[in-house]
């Protein structure tokens, strides 16, 4: 994801003279394509986030279209006030592009693992909001971002995510893209844990139930239309991220539907309002948490056994 | 006008401003009345009938809560009716407390947590520089301000990017919020400290038109600059001279009179 999205920035920046990107001194090795291209309009900003965000916000205010680049919490947590004032309230032309979200970290710890930034990031008025499940949603929702006006959250996986949609797949940043059809339930899914949406779906198939899965690219503005229209065929449906269950993706689907008169219940899938203190890796951690493939699974069928 | 009158109407509509409202921050207000005075009277390129002309100096005030004295500037100016200033902290009204951009023409960024602005600034001065743009950028910051870690993260960007165009005024009238700087957090010599992170620095008297004039107008160098105005909280009112108190206090009843009869006293001694 990280490598399919400083290449779709490239390509970006070859057509817009006013495109720059700012790091806070992270990428190494990753960002290199670009710096190398466009030594003019990379910006490492150091070790400073707070500073960072507040200088991309200046440039924007001066016209540029700015990414910034860092590590999901250093992105967001670390500067949300300069994210507030500064981006935000000023609907400064900035793109806030995090690695890391969810446990892509692994075994570096909970200082690095990204599980309330959508939360905190969906509180902002003006901030839109892009999870990508793979390398092809990431260069859509990087497209996107780059021909809207205004502030945006980019929440990426680390690097090596599988892609889910075949080569030159047409894939929407903002309408919920499927993954896998399914008429008995549907697990609405926000960034790169998709892949274990999949395999629950499998292991749900050998168990006769024909799951769905959605993959939601956008998380702010959300493709109301896709969930009432699950919500109204089915008894349940589950949402599933890399992340807090309050307030994050299945927290805006719970608002959709609780604000309509549908058939379904919904589910959260995620970290159950805890900290990740184990050590691991992510598909380490995604078992113990109870957020692989095969621990989903065995919690759908159970809810729709009873 | 000359910048000694622009001062005295920005003190005189701060005082009224703050009466009427019964806002807070007027010694803030009168502390960088000069040199706000010299920057939209001297120094800055400013287009009143087209503010947001390319060509113009950026200003941002990082210490949101004297914007009393930005829009009294900028009424003055011609940026929008003088007769606005009295909407000031009142319901409905486009000018808060802190100094806000919505709806306000002249207003480039809205402040009122420190530490925001000097960065924001940095942000627009490296774009200009990225573009070959002549236009310089000035940032007003507070002493106490620099108790801000932001602060210093911005001074060490702005110089490892040579921002030559760029300009911070450290209002440094040596009080903040509850007590004297030094008793708060020593900031011991900021000079020295400014020198330190590579920029050029400039100590001057910050009611001083002259040297404001000067000190803003320098143009050589690739370092960005740094004018530290040493400068009285609560200046040309006699009582809120030095006063912690008049950070937040209101001129009401006998405060109002006295303060509109000393400042009356001082315009006709021009």
């Amino acid at each position: 994801m990280r490598n399919r999205f400083v290449q779709t920035v490239s390509e970006l920046a070859r057509d817009n003279s006013n495109l720059f990107l700012l790091t806070g001194d992270l990428g190494f090795g990753v960002l290199t394509q670009f710096q190398q291209n466009f030594p003019d309009r990379f910006i490492n900003a150091g070790i400073s986030e707070q500073n960072m965000t507040s200088v991309a916000a200046g440039m924007a205010l001066e016209g540029k279209l700015i990414f910034t680049y860092s590590i999901a919490n250093f992105a967001t947590a670390r500067c949300y006030e300069q994210i507030r004032n500064d981006v935000a309230y000023h609907r400064a032309n900035v793109k806030i592009v995090a690695v890391g979200g969810g446990f892509s970290y692994g075994a570096l710890g909970m200082s690095h693992h990204a599980t309330e930034d959508i939360a905190f990031m969906r509180a902002l008025p003006e901030m839109t909001i892009y999870t990508p499940a793979d390398p092809l949603e990431t260069e859509a929702v990087t497209r996107a971002a780059a021909s809207q006006d205004g502030p945006c959250y980019i929440r990426l996986g680390k690097g090596g995510e599988k892609q889910l949609y075949k080569d030159g797949a047409l894939v929407s940043y903002y309408e919920a893209n499927l993954l896998r059809s399914g008429k008995d339930t549907a697990i609405l899914v926000a960034g790169a844990i998709a892949d274990q949406a999949i395999v629950a779906a499998e292991i749900l198939a050998m168990a006769g139930i024909d799951c769905a899965v959605y993959s939601f690219p956008s998380v702010k503005p959300l493709d109301k239309a896709t969930i009432l229209e699950l919500a109204d065929k089915m008894d349940y449906i589950f949402t599933l991220e890399e992340h807090n269950i309050i307030g994050g993706f299945g927290g805006a689907v719970s608002e959709v539907i609780a604000e309509q008169r549908t058939r379904a219940v919904v589910v959260r899938m995620g970290l159950n309002d805890e900290y990740t203190s184990m050590v691991g890796s992510q598909s380490y951690l995604r078992e113990y948490y109870g957020l692989d493939g095969e621990s989903i699974s065995k919690r759908i069928l159970n809810k729709l056994k009873f | 006008m000359n910048s000694k009158q622009l001062a005295w109407r920005i003190r005189r509509h701060g005082i009224e401003m703050t009466h009427l409202s019964r806002g807070s921050h007027i010694g803030a207000v009168l502390s960088i009345a000069d040199i706000v005075a010299v920057l939209y009277n001297d120094v800055m390129s400013i287009f009143p009938h087209d503010p947001k002309n390319d060509l113009r100096d950026r200003f941002i005030l990082s210490k949101g809560h004297a914007g009393a004295a930005i829009y009294a500037a900028l009424a003055e100016k011609g940026f929008f009716d003088v007769k606005e200033l009295s909407t000031h902290y009142s319901n409905g009204s486009k000018l808060s407390g802190h100094v806000a951009h919505k709806g306000v023409p002249g207003v480039e960024l809205s402040t009122g947590s420190l530490g925001h602005g000097i960065s924001v600034g940095a942000g627009m001065a490296i774009a200009a520089k990225r573009d070959h743009k002549e236009h310089k950028v000035y940032v007003i910051i507070g002493d106490g301000e620099c108790d801000e870690g932001s602060v210093w993260e911005a001074a060490l960007f702005a110089n490892h990017y040579r921002l030559s165009n760029f300009f911070v005024i450290i209002d440094h009238n040596k009080l903040q919020s509850l007590d004297l700087c030094e008793n708060t957090i020593e900031l011991i010599d900021l000079g020295t400290k400014w020198r330190a992170f590579g920029w050029d620095v400039i100590e001057v008297d910050g009611h001083d038109h002259e040297q404001l004039r000067n000190a803003l107008s320098q143009n050589k160098g690739e370092k960005p600059k740094c004018i530290i105005a040493h400068t009285v909280k609560g200046k040309g009112i006699s009582f809120m001279e030095n006063q912690v108190l008049w950070h937040y206090r209101d001129p009401q009843g006998d405060n109002y009179d006295n303060a509109i009869m000393e400042l009356e006293a001082s315009r006709d001694e021009e």
